[in-house]
């Protein structure tokens, strides 16, 4: 992203308009820095942090898929209640004694984010995995909410 | 001696190679013998993750292989984008004794300082 220096006006209206969509580029590029994306994703009323998470949905399975970089599989909690899902836990913090911070972007402490889901789902068939940091759990629908092809007679 | 390893944004060179990054999180702890760099890259696998040191300019991309949902997708947050990040090296580091490791999508660089820059005893005699 190049920053275009301010000049004298002398430019034709085109190119002003040029530097108002570059000037849109750093702003949005501003908005992607790490500090802000977090921020947004920061809950109001719950203290800790909230991960990203990604909703998906087939005939048989609704997929959550959570980023989760740098926990122990046991510090991760999943529940089910009412049709919500929760996922929570803690991160705990790693810095040993000695070391003082120097940037700290990362959150640590408890996490928690919940996301009702968009049909009725088996509580008792529920997977999940935890791989390169990514969390992603698998909830088979109930029958009753699975597609039925109705055969014409 | 106090100076941190400085950020850079290197904006230019990232578009000129047309790809799009997202920056992930990083943290920074220093002691006195080493800086310790943990950058969150969740989804990067081992080999998916390229470090190098190029005029004294830490670069750490992380090219991510999320894992496959069939599915219409419903809801989204986790962007898709590779990661890429770029901090200026402090001279008190020794750029050749810098190692990684990734686990669980968290990549941690242990960035030795130098011998003659590390705090030493001296023994009376």
């Amino acid at each position: 992203m190049d920053l275009i220096r301010y000049q004298a006006s002398d430019w034709p209206l085109w190119s002003a308009l040029d530097r108002w969509s570059s000037l849109r580029d750093e702003l949005n590029s501003f908005f992607e820095m790490p500090f802000w994306s977090s921020f947004a994703r920061a809950g109001q009323l719950f203290s800790g942090w909230s991960p990203a998470l990604d909703l998906y949905e087939s005939n048989n399975d609704v997929v959550a898929v959570v980023e989760l970089p740098g926990m122990r599989k046991e510090d991760i909690d999943i529940s089910l209640h009412d049709g919500t899902l929760t996922i929570s836990g803690e991160r705990k913090r790693e810095i040993t004694g000695g070391e003082k911070a120097q940037r700290t972007e990362r959150y640590v402490g408890t996490f928690r984010r919940s996301i009702t889901l968009p049909t009725r789902v088996d509580a008792n068939k529920v997977s999940a995995t935890y791989q390169d940091g990514i969390l992603k759990v698998t909830l088979p629908k109930a029958e009753e909410a699975k597609p039925k092809q109705i055969p014409v007679n | 001696m106090n100076t941190l390893t400085r950020e850079t944004r290197d904006g230019d060179r990232a578009q000129a190679e047309r790809e799009q990054f997202v920056a992930p999180p990083a943290s920074l702890a220093e002691s006195p013998d080493r800086y310790t760099l943990e950058i969150e890259m969740p989804g990067v696998k081992k080999d998916g993750l390229e470090i190098s040191v190029e005029n004294n300019e830490l670069t750490i991309v992380g090219r991510r292989s999320l894992p496959e949902v069939h599915g219409t997708l419903v809801h989204r947050e986790i962007r898709t984008e590779n990661f890429r990040r770029t901090f200026e090296l402090d001279p008190s580091i020794d750029a050749d004794k810098i190692s990684a490791k990734i686990d669980q999508g968290l990549v941690t660089l242990t960035l030795p300082k130098a011998e003659h820059v590390r705090p030493r005893k001296i023994a009376v005699a």
